[in-house]
């Protein structure tokens, strides 16, 4: 298929659609509103629904009450927007219930401002609501991811029966580029867990709830062996030119994109240096950072947050090698001849 | 007939599996409680109507959390206060499905109370049954938004003072209040007449969801002798005498009757072409697999470009423009926007990158080419400029060059191009002909076929031309001399 010039928070809508989600839920905020807008605008198109909620809460609580019902299900916020969603977020973790949120994360704490940030890190990848549960969090970098992780993301979320993030930026929610839209996907498995309002639906149950606490241990067991699985088998990274790098760069989302230029400078320059971008934020590409580590001098590690994802690479690389950090915060990006300094300052070092 | 009152509803599963323990044949309410009561008669309702099966019903955080112990249909355990919203959800899922939000005070009074009220004031067509018992139950008799003035709880220990926390919420009568609900009642199980009542209320309430007619609202007044620490003969008399007059009985809206019984069609998804409806672009489109232009010079090509101007220049839509006309021309290709307030009067600008390369960084910090379309942007971005760059300003506007000397200028009246044509606005274009014709990184035809895609009126499309056409003549002109 030919390629459409496409903003990436209008692709995330066009990605949902071809991946068979027609139900969506949402809540104006700059700068994801215009997933909200697009999906206003193409579901009624194909006979989905769309409906701006009173509020965050109520978005997450509709599209908790779809995904019980089996169909493909999402809604989309940014930073302030995503706090608010944390309880049913928990809860459809708690009740296993596939569905896909879509962060376009903005500059914080509090009401911050409306420029991209990666502070929603934390948030995002270590729960940010109650209890043990994970989210797997795709981490797009390009319009054309913002679509393909999206058609990803519900099928994750169905393999796992567990919530599935989209955590992008302002940055790769409002560009356009390119994109090349996959062939729809037509045929979705049957969920016999959900209510289908049928007879069957006497044995269904949809809940977190488990007043036992053996039960809920249990519960929690069979969580983390899921959650083991998805370790085990859902890791997405990318490697440029890092097989013999010296540096090893290391960004996602749009710095991974920053990082890129920074390296294709500097390589031409002669400095050896690679760029490492992990696609799944959770799982987190543990062993692939692991043998980086065995052949690279240094990692260093670009955020436009206070430092959120360095410090899950430090824990992969137990010292071994030194985990520089650099980061810019509240909207401000880092340019590629900032990076350019950073590096060649620890080449000299 | 003493045979149909014993037997217990089909709509309740035989056994109380979920709940388990010792007594899974009776249910987890005290003694004397409302619950049980308003269970069996809508139980009963669901029998009668022959509903069971595309019945659901959502469970609240509440005494009643555990309703789905109890109700053999389709069930949903909600957040505390969210029952509505995630009944909202499922209902727009199946619409034939006939789905319950049972909900107590804290619920859906306190924690729910924006989503009770915005499904009412959409009219989602569910049936809503409140159980008002002035307390917080579950968790031990704290004080709820329909406590009594004076009512003493845990939480409220001298009694409820209307100074501290104001007034109990009578929400039948702010439900009625809105426009979508068709039917709102307050009822209470008291004595056999006011159950009666309750029994007739509660097969409305569905009969309407049935006949898709809309969203009912049944308040049930009920009590709570644990929470009140009342014997069940003394709290009915305190409902009687102290609730009853806070919240009085009876129907606050009814228009059931008026409404139409309309059919439901279950959702179908159109059956129309996705690459239509989402408006992607044809397989074949000659675009596909062009190569970028060749014989651009060096210092243009693969150019980086940052574009600015004040808010109706059209800025924006002039990078978007490049990046369209780029991408069709075999290019790779990004677009970013400065976005937010800025947008909204000041001052807008974007990124453009064309590249034969796969693009890094879609921000432009070091443009190779600036446009300035006013003087604040030249003086923002000039110092931005990579030795050697190209920085292009509307001289109708700038009324300076720039003061660096390591760059290249051309100054374009653009706006007064623009205006021969008898059109300010496009004077955007008037700058992107100029662009092409002067760094020749695309060619005339190549924007021209790309202009569809990017200008979306129709009737725009001529004159844009003509500005492009302005642009390119300025150019050659200006090479001549």
């Amino acid at each position: 298929m030919a390629k459409q010039l496409i903003k990436g928070n209008e692709a995330v809508v066009k990605g949902a659609i071809l991946a068979g989600c027609r139900y969506y839920f949402g809540y104006p905020i700059t700068p994801a509103s215009e997933i909200a807008e697009a999906a206003a605008f193409y579901m009624p198109r194909v006979g989905g629904t769309f409906l701006q909620a009173e509020s965050e809460i109520a978005s997450i609580n509709m599209v908790y009450g779809a995904a019980s019902g089996g169909v493909r299900a999402m809604t989309a916020s940014s930073s302030p927007g995503i706090s608010l969603k944390q309880e049913g977020i928990s809860y459809a973790a708690g009740s296993e219930l596939p569905l896909v949120i879509v962060d376009i994360s903005r500059g914080g704490p509090g009401l911050g401002n409306i420029a991209p940030e990666q502070s929603d890190y934390n948030q995002i990848v270590k729960g940010g609501g109650h209890g043990n549960y994970k989210l797997i969090v795709l981490a797009p970098n390009s319009a054309q991811e913002m679509c393909d992780l999206t058609m990803l993301a519900f099928e994750l979320a169905d393999k796992y029966r567990n919530p599935v993030c989209v955590l992008a930026d302002g940055f790769i929610g409002q560009m356009m580029e390119p994109v090349e839209f996959p062939k729809p996907v037509t045929e979705l498995e049957d969920k016999p867990w959900a209510v289908h309002a049928d007879a069957e639906d006497e044995n269904k149950l949809i809940s977190s709830i488990e007043l036992e606490p053996e039960r809920l241990e249990a519960h929690n067991r069979k969580l983390q062996q899921k959650y083991a699985e998805i370790q085990q088998a859902e890791i997405r990274s990318e490697a440029y030119l890092t097989d013999d790098a010296e540096i090893v760069l290391m960004g996602y989302g749009v710095v991974s994109r920053i990082l890129q230029s920074a390296v294709d400078q500097l390589r031409e320059e002669g400095y050896r240096v690679g760029l490492f971008r992990p696609i799944t934020l959770w799982p987190f590409p543990d062993p692939q950072i692991k043998r980086l580590a065995d052949r690279a001098k240094k990692f260093l590690v670009v955020e436009m947050s206070n430092g959120q994802m360095v410090e899950d690479v430090r824990l992969v690389i137990q010292g071994r090698i030194p985990v520089h950090f650099y980061n810019r915060m509240g909207g401000m990006a880092p340019s590629p001849e900032e990076i350019r300094e950073q590096v060649i300052k620890l080449f000299e070092a | 007939m003493a045979e149909k009152v014993l037997r217990k509803a089909e709509s309740f599963y035989p056994l109380y599996e979920r709940k388990g323990g010792a007594a899974p044949d009776v249910t987890h309410y005290c003694p004397g409680c409302g619950h049980g009561v308003l269970h069996k008669l809508i139980a009963e309702a669901i029998d009668d109507f022959g509903i069971r099966e595309r019945t659901i019903l959502i469970s609240p955080v509440g005494c009643s959390v555990f309703a789905y112990y109890y109700f053999r249909v389709g069930n949903i355990q909600a957040p505390h206060g969210r029952a509505p919203a995630v009944a909202t959800g499922i209902k727009r899922v199946y619409p034939e499905s006939i789905v319950i939000s049972y909900q107590g005070d804290g619920d859906l009074a306190a924690i729910g109370g924006n989503n009770i009220l915005q499904a009412a004031n959409r009219g989602e067509k569910i049936s809503v049954f409140f159980v008002n018992n002035a307390i917080y139950g579950m968790t031990g008799g704290q004080m709820a938004p329909t406590t009594l003035i004076g009512q003493k709880t845990t939480t409220s220990p001298l009694g409820r003072r209307a100074s501290n926390e104001g007034y109990p919420m009578r929400m039948s009568e702010l439900i009625a209040t809105l426009e979508a609900p068709i039917y709102v009642e307050r009822v209470a199980l008291t004595d056999a007449k006011n159950t009666t009542k309750v029994r007739r209320a509660v097969r409305k309430a569905l009969k309407n969801q049935i006949e898709n007619k809309g969203f009912s609202f049944v308040e049930v007044l009920s009590i709570c002798p644990s929470g009140w620490k009342m014997e069940p003969t003394q709290a009915k008399e305190w409902l009687t005498q102290e609730m009853m007059r806070i919240f009085p009985l009876g129907v606050y809206k009814d228009r059931s009757d008026e409404i139409e019984e309309a059919g439901v069609q279950p959702t179908v998804f159109s059956a129309q072409d996705l690459q239509d409806s989402l408006n992607l672009p044809e397989t074949d489109s000659a675009s596909a697999k062009r190569e970028p232009k060749t014989g651009v010079p060096e210092k243009y090509r693969n150019p980086r470009l940052k574009i600015a101007g004040f808010g109706g220049q059209g800025v924006l839509i002039l990078g978007v423009g490049i990046a369209q006309a780029g991408m069709d021309d075999g290019y790779h290709v990004s677009w970013l926007p400065s976005y937010g307030p800025e947008m909204r009067g000041g001052t807008a600008n974007c990124s453009v990158n064309l590249s034969s390369r796969i693009i890094g960084s879609p921000l432009v910090t070091q443009p190779t080419v600036l446009v300035a379309m006013n003087l604040p942007s030249l003086e923002k971005f000039e110092k931005d400029v990579a030795p050697g760059g190209l920085i292009l300003t509307d001289s109708s506007l700038v009324d300076r060059a720039p003061s660096r000397t390591d760059i290249e200028h051309l100054g374009v009246p653009a706006t007064k191009l623009a205006d021969e044509l008898g059109n300010t606005r496009v004077a955007n274009l008037v700058m992107l002909g100029a662009y092409i014709a002067y760094t020749g990184v695309l060619d005339k035809d190549v924007v021209h076929s790309s202009l569809p895609r990017f200008i979306k009126r129709k009737a725009l499309i001529d004159l844009n031309k003509q500005a492009i056409q302005k642009g390119m003549e300025f150019v050659s002109h200006q090479v001549k001399a």
